[in-house]
């Protein structure tokens, strides 16, 4: 045989080393019974505001923890921390999102036996954190009105990907140009499953039944999953 | 867009087939990719070109099964080839929206050995 070229039949699917890291991630949370929510979004979409809107709606119902991803400095987890909710600052130099690497070392350093939800509030991007698996249960990408209407069709890779989407700055709606039904449209296009939570972090405008909705989804994630 | 760290994972999954079938070089190794996927063929080649140097993948031909995009549409089930643009509507009854049958493909099929 030596010399002579063969065919070997390979059919093997490419995963790269971080969708690999990713599954220890979620094997690791699931052992611990922990669902994992990848919040994506712009930069000042509110993922922040999100997050300590819903640490206070759910306390006592959740224990959560918080990942939080920026390029540089600890603004956002100082903000969690005041909260009392356990949380790991990622600072990813030039990076421009989240990997499952980074995630990994961030579980190594949280409490996880007293967590249930954990928030990983990605690097704000429309475009890379959506194809980089972190371990996450569940995909929730905020939109704001700020950003216009037209954003599912700019980026309808995020669009498509994720399990809910927060439409959040609802109360600044009377003063901009911003198409709700044209929104919904475009969102609906892309993803027929994902529900839409339209809501004001600020005001606490339709923070409930996101609330309401999350708390659900994760319960069975984690139940069938607790050892 | 981010290559490198796909390629480097095909070079592995190559290099440990090869290893397997007791080959001493890669010649040639082809790669089945959905038009979803968004992987550029130039880029993976440049990235495989550069990362099988001093392997015995150095030199190997890489092939791109480009496999079409298909949709199926949520109201009447017809299978369509969708359009560039993401937001899909049903040739057959103008229905908004459609799930992906195919496109999504990223595998290594096989390898050429000697």
């Amino acid at each position: 045989m030596s010399g002579s070229t063969r065919q070997v039949p390979v059919v093997e699917q490419i995963l790269s080393a971080n969708d690999q890291v990713a599954l220890e991630n979620r094997r690791l949370l699931d052992e611990q019974g922990i669902a994992a929510v990848n919040l994506m979004a712009s930069p000042g979409a509110g993922k922040t505001s999100l997050i300590l809107r819903t640490v206070d709606a759910l306390r006592g119902r959740l224990r959560f923890g918080v990942i939080e991803g920026d390029l540089a400095g600890r603004i956002d987890a100082d903000k969690v921390a005041a909260t009392g909710t356990p949380v790991v600052q990622i600072n990813t130099g030039g990076g421009c999102h989240l990997d499952a690497l980074q995630v990994r070392g961030a579980l190594r350093q949280l409490p996880l036996k007293e967590i249930d939800l954990l928030f990983v509030e990605n690097v704000g991007n429309l475009v890379c954190p959506a194809g980089f698996a972190l371990g996450e249960r569940l995909n929730v990408l905020v939109a704001h009105v700020p950003e216009g209407h037209d954003k599912p069709i700019k980026y309808p890779g995020m669009y498509t990907v994720v399990d809910a989407l927060v439409l959040n700055k609802l109360d600044l709606l009377p003063y901009l140009d911003f198409d709700l039904e044209a929104f919904r449209w475009a969102v609906r296009a892309l993803n027929a499953r994902a529900p839409i939570f339209e809501v004001s972090c600020k005001s606490g405008e339709g923070v409930e039944s996101w609330v309401e909705w999350l708390s659900a989804a994760v319960q069975p994630l984690r139940q069938s999953t607790a050892g | 867009m981010h290559e490198l760290p796909v390629t480097q994972s095909i070079l592995d999954i190559a290099l440990r087939h090869a290893a397997k079938a007791n080959a001493t070089h890669i010649l040639a190794v082809h790669l089945t990719i959905g038009e979803l996927t968004g992987f550029i063929d130039d880029s993976i080649q440049f990235y495989f070109d550069f990362l099988t140097r001093d392997t015995p993948a150095a030199g190997a031909r890489l092939t791109f099964d480009r496999i079409p995009a298909r949709a199926r549409c949520r109201s009447c089930d017809a299978e369509y080839a969708p359009p560039d643009s993401r937001i899909w509507t049903c040739p057959e009854c103008g229905a908004l929206g459609g799930d992906v049958v195919a496109g999504r493909e990223f595998s290594v099929s096989s390898i050429e050995v000697e």
